[in-house]
Formats: C-alpha cells, sequence, structure tokens
C-alpha cells in the first residue's frame, strides 16, 4: 500500500514536471520564432505589399503577439493546432500524422536493431574478456562513437549507392531505401549499447550471486540468462530515452541525405521557411514525444528495479 | 644470556649513536609526488590517451599555424582550377610550371569554385576546434560556477536552482538549438552594426551563436557533477576550519573547493569539447552553422554531397578528419579521467 502510493506520487510528480516543461518549451519557441525578422509571407518576392497585410490578417498575424501567444494556447489545448501557413490549405496535425509515420518507422527499426546487436555483442565481450572477441568488439564500439551520423551516411551512399549500385540513395519506395538510414542511425546507438553492456556484464559477473549460481550447480545457460543478463540489462534500461532522442535528432540529418519525407525534415524546412504554425505544432508534438518517453523510462526503470528509491 | 624466549639478544654496540652513513640510508630520496605529477605519471603510461594526445596536437597545428604559412587562402578562387582531382594541375597551372614558375601543388585538390581543398579542410578544422574548445570552456565557467554556488549555499536556494537544471535538462536541445541559432542572426547582425562591437563580424554571427547555445543550454551537465562533488567537500573539516575564520562564502568556493575538483573538471571539460564538435558539425550539416565562406567540417561534408557521383575525394577528408576529432578528445578524455579522477569511472 505504502509503496503503491510513492509510486503513484512519483508518476504525478513526473507527469507535472513533464508537462511544465512542454509548456516552457513551447513559449520559448513562441517567443523566439517571432524574433526572427521577415515573416512567412516576406520572402515570397512575388506577393504585393497590401496582400501581405492580407494574408496575416486573416491568419491573425497582424495582432500584437501577446494576443496571438494567448490564442495559440486556447486553441492548442483544444487540440487545434492551426493550418500551415506556406502549404496551402493543409493543417498542421495533418501534416504530422502524414510525416511522423515515417520517421517513426526508421526510427523504430533502428531502435530495435540496435538492441537486438548492441546487448549480444556487449555481452559476448564481456564473456571473453580479454580475448580476440573482446578486442574487436571494444575497437568498434570505441570507433562508432566517434563517427558522426552525416559522416557515416554520406560514406555509406558512396559505397552502397553510388560506388557498388546496390541500394537506392533516395526516396523511400522499398524495402531496401530503409538499409542505409536505419542503419546509419542505429550505428552510434549499437556503439554505445555494446560499451554499457560490456560494463555492466563485467560488473555482475564479479557480484556474490553469480559465483552462488554456480555453487548451487545451475546450468551455465541459466546463470547466464537469468541471473547475469537480467540484472546486467538494467543500466541499458535508463539509455532507451535518450537513445530515442538521438535517434530522433539523426533523422533531421539522415532524413535530409537520403531525402526521405519524414518529421525531422519537416521541422528543419519549417523553421528555414518561417513557417509559425508548423514550427509550433512540430516543437510541440517532437518535446511532447520525448519528454513522455523520458517519463515513461525512468518510471519503468524505478519498477524493474526494487533497489533504486524514489524521489 | 636469554631469560624469555621472545628476549632480543641486545649487545652494548646496539646503543651507539648511528653513523652518517646509516642516517642518510633512512631518509627517503624520492621527491614528494603532488596531484599533477602522479596523474601526468598516470597518463604517460596510457598509450591509447597519448597516441589521441599525438594526433589532437597535429591535427591543432595543422588548422592553427599551417594555414598562416599556406600559399592559398580559404576563400581564394583560382581561375581556370576547378574541380581538380588531388595533387592534379590545371592547363594554366601546367603551363606556369612548363614556363619554370613554382606552382604549389593542390593536396586535396579544389572545389567546384577552384578553391584549394586543403587549406578549406584545414580551416574547418580551426573552426571545429575553436567551437569545441570555447563552447566547453563557456560550459566549464558557468557549469561549474552554477554547481558550486548550489552546493555550497544548499536549502532552498539549491533546490531552485537544482529545479531550473531539471528543466532545461529535459528540454529537447536539438529543436531549441535549430530555432535559436536561426533566432539570433538578425540581433547579433544588428550589433555588429554599432560602433565597439565589430568583432562580432570577424567571429562571425553563426559561431557565436551557437556559442550562446552552449552557454544556455548545455551547462547542465557540468552543474550537476560538479554541484555532487561539492556536495561531499563542503563537509570536509577544512571548510568549516576556513569558515571559523572568517572566509567568505565565494573565497571559500574559489579556494577550496573548486581547486579541490579539479580533476572533475578537466576531465568533464575534456569530454565536453567532442560533443560540442559534434553539435557545430550537425548544424553546419544542416547549413545553419558557419556562414559562407567560412568552411565547416559539416558544412565540408554536406557541399562533397552534391557531387558524390564525380568528385568522392571531397567527402573523405572532412569525414575522416572530424572522426579522428572527436575520437581523439573522447579517448583522450578517457585517459585524463582514468589519471585524474578514476571515482568518476561510473
Amino acid at each position: 500500500m505504502a509503496k503503491e502510493n510513492i509510486v503513484g506520487k512519483y508518476i504525478l510528480k513526473r507527469t507535472v514536471f513533464g508537462l511544465l516543461t512542454l509548456f516552457v518549451v513551447a513559449s520559448l519557441t513562441f517567443v523566439l520564432m517571432n524574433q526572427v525578422p521577415g515573416g512567412p509571407f516576406v520572402a515570397d518576392k512575388s506577393i504585393s505589399k497590401a496582400a501581405q497585410k492580407a494574408m496575416a490578417a486573416k491568419y491573425g498575424l497582424d495582432q500584437p503577439l501577446t494576443v496571438q501567444y494567448v490564442n495559440y494556447f486556447k486553441n492548442a489545448i483544444h487540440g487545434d493546432f492551426g493550418i500551415s501557413l506556406k502549404q496551402r490549405g493543409r493543417t498542421v496535425a495533418e501534416i504530422i500524422s502524414s510525416k511522423f509515420p515515417v520517421s517513426a518507422r526508421i526510427g523504430g527499426i533502428a531502435v530495435c536493431l540496435a538492441l537486438l546487436l548492441g546487448i549480444p555483442f556487449g555481452s559476448l565481450a564481456a564473456l571473453h574478456r580479454g580475448k580476440t572477441a573482446d578486442k574487436v568488439i571494444t575497437v568498434f564500439s570505441t570507433c562508432g562513437i566517434a563517427v558522426p551520423s552525416f559522416v557515416l551516411c554520406t560514406v555509406m551512399m558512396y559505397f552502397f549507392g553510388v560506388k557498388l549500385g546496390w541500394l537506392p540513395t533516395y526516396g523511400l519506395t522499398g524495402w531496401k531505401n530503409y538499409i542505409m538510414p536505419v542503419l546509419a542511425l542505429s550505428f552510434y546507438p549499437t556503439a554505445y549499447i555494446a560499451r554499457q553492456m560490456r560494463s555492466s556484464m563485467l560488473d555482475v559477473l564479479g557480484q556474490d550471486f553469480m559465483r552462488t549460481a554456480k555453487a548451487k550447480g545451475l546450468s551455465q545457460n541459466k546463470i547466464l540468462f537469468k541471473h547475469a543478463l537480467r540484472n546486467a540489462i538494467l543500466p541499458i534500461i535508463t539509455y532507451l530515452g535518450p537513445m530515442i532522442a538521438y535517434t530522433l535528432v539523426g533523422s533531421f540529418v539522415v532524413e535530409k541525405i537520403f531525402t526521405i519525407p519524414g518529421l525531422g525534415g519537416e521541422f528543419v524546412s519549417s523553421v528555414l521557411n518561417q513557417d509559425y504554425t508548423v514550427i509550433m505544432g512540430t516543437t510541440i508534438f517532437l518535446a511532447a514525444f520525448m519528454i513522455t518517453l523520458n517519463v515513461l523510462v525512468d518510471i519503468a526503470y524505478t519498477l524493474v528495479d526494487p533497489r533504486i528509491k524514489l524521489k | 644470556m636469554k631469560i624469555l624466549s621472545a628476549q632480543p639478544d641486545l649487545k652494548p654496540e646496539d646503543f651507539l649513536p648511528a653513523l652518517q652513513t646509516e642516517k642518510e640510508s633512512l631518509v627517503v630520496m624520492r621527491p614528494s609526488v603532488n596531484f599533477w605529477k602522479d596523474g601526468h605519471r598516470r597518463l604517460k603510461k596510457n598509450k591509447v590517451a597519448m597516441v589521441s594526445l599525438v594526433i589532437i596536437i597535429v591535427i591543432m597545428l595543422l588548422a592553427f599555424i599551417v594555414p598562416i604559412f599556406y600559399p592559398y587562402t580559404y576563400a581564394e578562387q583560382i581561375r581556370g582550377s576547378e574541380n581538380l582531382a588531388p595533387l592534379k594541375y590545371s592547363q594554366t597551372e601546367l603551363t606556369a610550371i612548363a614556363a619554370g614558375q613554382h606552382v604549389f601543388p593542390h593536396f586535396l585538390g579544389t572545389d567546384k569554385l577552384g578553391r584549394d581543398y586543403a587549406i578549406r579542410v584545414m580551416m574547418g578544422a580551426r573552426v571545429s576546434l575553436v567551437v569545441g574548445l570555447v563552447a566547453s570552456f563557456i560550459v566549464l565557467i558557468i557549469g561549474s560556477i552554477y554547481g558550486a554556488v548550489s552546493a555550497y549555499f544548499g536549502g532552498w536556494v539549491d533546490l531552485i536552482m537544482m529545479r531550473i537544471v531539471d528543466l532545461i535538462y529535459t528540454i529537447p536541445d536539438i529543436l531549441l538549438i535549430v530555432l535559436l541559432t536561426f533566432a539570433l542572426k538578425a540581433p547579433l547582425a544588428a550589433l555588429a552594426q554599432k560602433p565597439g562591437f565589430a568583432w562580432v563580424n570577424t567571429l562571425g554571427v553563426n559561431l557565436i551563436s551557437i556559442f550562446v547555445v552552449f552557454a544556455l543550454l548545455y551547462w547542465v551537465g557540468m552543474a550537476r557533477i560538479v554541484r555532487g562533488q561539492i556536495l561531499q567537500l563542503k563537509e570536509q573539516e577544512y571548510v568549516t576550519a576556513a569558515r571559523a575564520l572568517g572566509a567568505s562564502g565565494g573565497h571559500i568556493i574559489r579556494k577550496h573547493l573548486l581547486t579541490n575538483c579539479i580533476g572533475t573538471l578537466i576531465v568533464t571539460t575534456t569530454l565536453q569539447i567532442p560533443s560540442a564538435i559534434f553539435t557545430e558539425s550537425f548544424l553546419s550539416f544542416l547549413g545553419i552553422g558557419v556562414a559562407v565562406p567560412m568552411p565547416s567540417l559539416g558544412s565540408l561534408a554536406s557541399a562533397a554531397i552534391e557531387g558524390l557521383q564525380s568528385y568522392p575525394y571531397l567527402l573523405f577528408a572532412p569525414a575522416i578528419l572530424i572522426s579522428l576529432i572527436i575520437l581523439g578528445f573522447n579517448l583522450l578524455g578517457d585517459g585524463l579521467r582514468d589519471a585524474f579522477d578514476p571515482k568518476l569511472k561510473n
């Protein structure tokens, strides 16, 4: 009863704090994007001054900023994120719901791949400590952390796309299009997880309960999977939040390089185009997504590992 | 004559004063080892860290010293020398060589505007290194002071200051970085027009906005680490003694607390450098980093993609260099941590 109470309180606290962060991010974004001189219609040279004014009036951009701010949040709370100022006739909700699944699919596959490769490789390195397998994996993971995703993307694009011609270099039409973006996005997390897994596995292997398990006469497999892996995997859970954030960030670059119509590219181009409603919509959406994931990961971690104290 | 088994067998000679030679043998001949020497010795033993250090020094020489003596400049467009492959000469340059003139070779070729690529890559490395070093320095200053003040004063000061840190920590930084770099451009450009602010232009508006971003968002990690250290340190007796002697809070933080977590500060700052370089190259790659014609390793790689089919060599130099820089600082940081601050390992 007492424990449940603490967990409930913790979840409530984290949720409130998450909402506060989201509000701060949204407000900062609002202030920042209005700081940039010009506006969504100024860049279009073809539009006359009068037409610009009319457009601004139509979208309510001629009103004082405070009024715009209050109006925006009033609508946003009711689920209305407005219409894109640049892509005529499309609502922000439509844009996000059409672009996000693309990013989510690539990011999701990349995250799964990183977990599926990183955990076994890291464990393997720990079990064969000091031997060839360990050395190879350590060198790979050390280098993997140092290579930025855009370098990896471009180098892969050159070898597999241009030189060998095995894989398509742009668009997203078939399964082959997924290979390079997914590999590029999962490279860094794989290396990081392998490193983390190696050190936490080494930690667990040196614990007393491992000796006890061996002394009880348990089979090697049972010791490994039931005792070692389950304990060693816990620190990886905390990395899930940052990892998903990383794949999201990486998607900005990857989507640009491979011309994939995803949300990351949409965000960057909306900033460059000063498409106010899309900037606000995508920022709030992405921030909410990342903050929610972080809160969920933190809660999951505290629930999974009873040794962690809730604060 | 022995009575007890444990009785030592003593002779009258044993009670004579010690000779000079015997006295000398008791003096510890080893010079005292201080914190820096100890860490330095451990660092020197670490081969990986030393190799990284050498690589970083070589890259720094290439980025800061070599361009001074280099016959080409990064913005200089040589007519007729567009899109040269590495170590190739253009027609005009060939005739010049035939005429007996000395033409400096283009080690990495030239780009599509006829600019020598080797100097551009070196300048790009300079931009990356400057960003990494300056940004980390900013993070060090803000983070350590903030963390130290928060930990030293404790109570509700600590509570409020750490809530702010928590808030900034959860903000998805990359969204704000993209917006900030874009939003800061105009105000900074306006500032550059005012008398006394000409330095803004020499540094470059984009470079400064990257520094501002770091100053605003990236110090929180440092602040947390420093706070953790100082929470422990401030319970030590020498802090109580200093306080009893009437030292002010600022004095104690400066002279006693921050100096005692110098190892942590060095290590965390070094590990901050690659992450700053990473962020800068990422922004430049997206086209919101350093402004043209100033090259950055990120923007060079980005520009190379357009001509990947015909001029792939334009991609490799910046790509390899940026990876080497990040790898070098990462490994050096790990080595420094093992040498100066082994406790920080986990």
